[in-house]
């Protein structure tokens, strides 16, 4: 089995956890959801990381390249979760209101 | 930072990394699930953050991973634009900031598989199944990183919110999608020919840009949900090509959810995914009703008529819409329902899946101005009580709430689920006019006898009320 069949069956099932998690969230939730899976998207900052670390042969281009994808990266992860936190701050119940 | 482990670990260190990276993976999953709840969800965000800490932190002691000054500049500059952005963004302009974020995100992908491409001297060396997700990557990232952006500027106003089209557009988009994936099999054949990469870059941020422009600004919710979609596939891409397994899954479970989030849009609006993106709305295409608007009598009301009302009725359903946000009256409103529930009102708000310019958006600001959440009731709930409603008050929603929808199978909007304001006993509108709404059709709920028209700008029209209120 090559590896690109082995990340397939873990994308596929990967999509049907996220469906199934996903499908109840309440309509009220929506929007900090969104900001919070674009967070989680974000991940692929791990990639980044590995490119940008990495001195091969040809390293100036290829670390230039993972300089912006951290970046780009860093503001999608570090302000994603941040809002996502700031909105859901808000979220109050009746009782806890003062 | 594997120079800081003992020399006897180092062997370990591989399957280590893969175990802490399982473990962020659970951190992820067990936060999607706390979000399905308002009072676990801010737990559940937390989780994700903490799963994301500890996928960071472990991938730096990758032995790949030898020089830092690059990694350092990268988090500290984003790390900080990213604080500042979140902090200082306005509830009202949140569908703009997911947007940029989701840029962002877009793009870091496509350059992953960018980078791990360009960084092997002889990209011969890799493997076909490696090729074609690079080229994927980068198809989906870059698309990702245009059109949020195309989105972001119609959600800002720099681009005109109105569908730009212009005939063969779609045939275009098409094309050049066929064009990028029969472009991305030759580069798998062709690594090291370079005019083919750059073609397929180029393309696909075409792509990005041509697809989003012609969509019209009331399907900016869908769009919204699509692209958070692709950044998750396209961090599944990126996850592929570096053969990382914490990417494919964290980038999977986020492409799921913004596939869902996208149908429940296209519900809502009651339109097909293929009608938001190849079709256009809005505009020309008009109501019928339009015409005989002339004959018919509206019944203004005032806001010490509105007051006396609203404070001796048993139960008033608030029905608030976007122009409640552009008017920024959601403060105003908190205390006009403040005041109702002192007087033993019972007050409930109705809150459609499309109110607002993002799914939830409405949710947020009624949150920000301290409205508890189980007072926030979506569709399917309140629509059984508004038969019991005595007084329902929409403020600046019109589309959501327009009884054509159920009634004439020629309007644009028929078949779009509505609330069923026109059941209760009575209803107030809060509009400055009675132009129609953002589908261009008129609403002969103006004109019902029941209903009664409180013209002006929400937040006066509210302040007014909630004066009137000290009085009665």
């Amino acid at each position: 089995m090559s590896a690109l069949i082995f990340s397939l069956f873990i994308f596929v099932l990967a999509c049907f956890i996220g469906f199934e998690l996903i499908s109840k969230v309440p309509p009220t939730l929506h929007t900090p959801l969104m900001s919070g899976a674009n967070a989680i998207s974000g991940i692929t900052i791990v990639g980044a990381l590995i490119v940008a670390g990495h001195s091969g042969l040809d390293s100036q281009m290829s670390q230039i390249i993972g300089f912006v994808a951290i970046l780009f990266a860093t503001i999608n992860v570090v302000g994603g979760f941040m809002v996502t936190d700031r909105m859901l701050e808000m979220f109050k119940k009746k009782e806890d209101e003062k | 930072m594997s120079q800081f482990l003992p020399e006897a670990f180092l062997p370990y260190l591989p399957n280590t990394i893969q175990i802490i990276y399982l473990i962020a993976t659970f951190f992820f999953i067990r936060g999607l699930k706390l979000l399905n709840s308002p009072a676990t969800a801010r737990k559940g965000n937390q989780l994700a953050a903490i799963g994301m800490f500890i996928g960071i932190v472990v991938t730096l002691f990758d032995q790949q991973i030898i020089s830092f000054e690059w990694i350092i500049a990268g988090i500290l500059i984003g790390g900080l634009i990213g604080a500042v952005l979140a902090k200082k963004v306005a509830m009202t302009a949140m569908p703009e900031l997911v947007a940029v974020f989701n840029g962002f995100g877009g793009g870091a992908s496509a350059l992953v598989a960018w980078g791990e491409f360009s960084r092997l001297v002889d990209p011969t060396t890799m493997s076909p199944d490696n090729l074609v997700t690079t080229g994927l990557g980068i198809f989906i990232g870059s698309l990702t990183f245009t059109g949020s952006f195309i989105a972001f500027g119609k959600l800002k106003g720099f681009i005109s919110g109105n569908a730009i089209t212009f005939p063969g557009l779609n045939v275009i988009n098409i094309g050049s999608m066929i064009a990028v994936l029969v472009l991305i099999g030759f580069f798998t054949f062709d690594p090291t020919n370079q005019t083919i990469f750059w073609i397929i870059l180029g393309l696909s941020l075409l792509i990005g840009i041509t697809s989003v422009i012609p969509i019209g600004g009331a399907d900016m919710p869908v769009v919204i949900s699509l692209l958070n979609s692709y950044s998750g596939i396209a961090a599944s891409m990126a996850g592929f090509v570096i053969g990382n397994n914490l990417l494919i899954i964290a980038g999977a479970l986020v492409g799921a959810a913004g596939l869902i989030l996208t149908q429940i849009m296209c519900k809502a609006m009651n339109r097909s995914l293929t009608n938001v993106i190849f079709g256009t709305f809005g505009g020309d295409s008009g109501g019928g009703s339009g015409a005989d608007t002339g004959d018919k009598t509206v019944r203004e009301s005032s806001a010490d008529d509105l007051a006396i009302q609203v404070a001796y009725a048993s139960k008033v359903v608030i029905v608030p819409g976007y122009g409640l946000a552009v008017a920024q009256a959601q403060h105003v409103l908190k205390e006009v329902a403040g005041k109702l529930e002192e007087r033993g009102v019972q007050v409930k708000y109705g809150i459609h899946p499309v109110a607002g310019r993002m799914p939830g958006h409405m949710n947020v600001l009624l949150a920000e101005a301290d409205v508890p959440y189980d007072q926030l009731l979506d569709m399917d709930q309140i629509n059984p009580e508004f038969k019991t409603a005595d007084v329902v008050l929409v403020i600046g929603a019109n589309d959501v709430v327009n009884p054509v929808a159920k009634t004439e199978p020629g309007s644009p909007i028929y078949g779009m689920p509505i609330l069923n304001v026109d059941e209760a006993k009575r209803t107030v509108i809060f509009k400055r006019s009675l132009s129609p709404g953002y589908a261009g059709i008129d609403n002969p709920l103006f004109y019902d006898e029941k209903n009664q028209m409180f013209f002006g700008d929400a937040k006066k029209s509210l302040q007014a009320l909630n004066e009137a209120l000290n009085d009665v």
